[in-house]
């Protein structure tokens, strides 16, 4: 592997090819950007049904989060992508990708949301009821745009892990940054060192400043909260 | 209904998944406890540790929690310097989950006041058994549901190795795809790879849900007791 990396013709066999690196990267940020929408839509969802005052929305809510945290992404994927179509429901790969990191990521995200509710204090939903705001308009309105300083850290990490998630379209050929940089490393002179190492790199490159941003937002909240330390549970069961 | 669930599962299919799930739990055990083990050492050097040490830690960390797991399973099972399939793609598992333990680990010591090392050393104590009998315990007891939550990542990341031809569950469940006709002697169809699945989705659900069913057990009890550290 080392002795590979310090091989100058192999660099120069890959970086010639750049363009399809840049394609995959773009083809992994696509999914990505794709996927975070599909999955905070569902994760607003399903984190408001979960903290409704009725025991249907709730039970819902619940089987979907502990369905999609509790089982691999890889076996609910592959489920889409080959037991599917024996049903007559094919979809192409990056479609299936993007579908499966999202509905994944969509469950970890309402568990932040539900949170983030949690944690704004009963009197808010009373006044705003008793000022006539309807449920929807209560939580679009007054609860989540207050709950969005303490989800965000949270939110950036499922987001960091929505990224890396992505890689698994390399399993289904979906064209993605992992994918190419397993044909480079098995195909015809086989330098795997350089490939993977400049995958690595680029993950890295888009995940390290949105975890370190959530970091130290994270510890910023925290030592706000010794100052108010009422408000300190809520907030730490997000954390 | 009963006759077609027997006529599918026969004993030889039933063995064939329930081993492959032994080597997933294998992995995911020998991950778990390894990345545990150095998570702490590697959280430890970065919140007290002097100077290139602490950078070094630093580097490790971010490197590792900043990639992706499947990266790994795929480098650790082309280079890593050890005999056995499972057991480099258990290195891979190693590499990355003790970067992200590490990050919890230093998360529980944030949390620890510093006053503690003063009163400990004003008593007596070295560091190491600072470390050891007064800090390690309240930090363990405060990031147990955290850890526990990646233990259960862990153990779904496991599903990776089917790309590397591991024969675990998810391998093994794909594979019976193709070798269906030659164990049963009968073309495969639609509901036969969705019961085949399913079974898989609920191996690893009975053993993530119980694990999750603890996490949230100790968070109510965390919440409702008020503060475990004082």
């Amino acid at each position: 592997m080392i002795e590979q990396i310090l091989t100058p013709w192999r660099w120069e066999s890959i970086l010639s090819q750049w363009p399809v690196l840049l394609k995959a990267f773009l083809v992994t940020l696509e999914a990505a950007v794709l996927a975070l929408l599909l999955a905070l839509v569902l994760g607003i969802i399903f984190g408001l049904m979960s903290s409704s005052h009725h025991r249907l929305p709730r039970a819902i809510a619940r089987v979907y989060v502990e369905f999609f945290q509790n089982t691999p992404l890889m076996i609910q994927l592959f489920f889409v992508f080959f037991a599917l179509p024996y049903a007559g429901v094919s979809l192409n790969s990056f479609t299936c990708g993007v579908l499966c990191v999202g509905i994944y990521t969509g469950a970890y995200i309402s568990e932040v949301v539900r949170a983030g509710i949690g944690s704004i204090s009963r009197g808010q939903f009373e006044a705003a009821y008793s000022q006539g705001f309807t449920y929807l308009q209560t939580m679009m309105l007054i609860v989540l745009p207050q709950t969005v300083k303490i989800i965000l850290p949270p939110l950036v990490n499922q987001c960091v892990n929505l990224i890396k998630n992505t890689s698994v379209l390399a399993m289904i050929a979906g064209g993605d940054l992992m994918y190419v940089a397993n044909n480079w490393a098995t195909n015809g002179n086989a330098s795997y060192g350089p490939a993977y190492l400049l995958a690595g790199a680029l993950y890295f490159c888009i995940c390290f400043p949105l975890s370190t941003w959530a970091r130290r937002h994270e510890e910023k909240l925290k030592q706000q909260d010794v100052q108010k330390p009422e408000e300190a549970s809520g907030k730490e069961a997000i954390a | 209904m009963i006759e077609y669930l027997s006529g599918l599962f026969t004993p030889t299919i039933l063995m064939y998944l329930l081993k492959g799930f032994g080597i997933t739990m294998k992995v995911a055990a020998i991950a778990i406890v390894l990345s545990i083990i150095i998570g702490a050492v590697l959280g430890l050097i970065r919140s007290y540790a002097p100077g290139i040490l602490k950078k070094l830690a630093g580097i490790y960390i971010e490197w590792f929690r900043n990639t992706p797991n499947l990266l790994w399973v795929m480098v650790c099972f082309i280079a890593a310097p050890l005999p056995s399939d499972w057991s480099r793609c258990a290195m891979a598992y190693v590499l990355f989950t003790s970067a992200m333990m590490a990050e919890i680990v230093r998360g529980g010591l944030n949390s620890i006041p510093k006053g503690q090392f003063e009163a400990a050393h004003s008593q007596g104590f070295t560091m190491v058994g600072t470390l050891w009998y007064i800090i390690l315990p309240q930090c363990f007891r405060q990031i147990i549901p955290t850890m526990l939550s990646q233990i259960i990542t862990v153990i779904k990341d496991t599903s990776f190795m089917a790309q590397v031809a591991v024969a675990e569950l998810l391998f093994r469940t794909k594979n019976l795809m193709s070798i269906f006709y030659n164990v049963t002697g009968r073309q495969i169809t639609a509901s036969d790879v969705f019961l085949l699945f399913g079974f898989a989705m609920l191996l690893y659900f009975i053993v993530n849900f119980a694990l999750s069913c603890i996490v949230r057990y100790l968070q109510k009890k965390d919440s409702a007791g008020g503060k475990l550290v004082g």
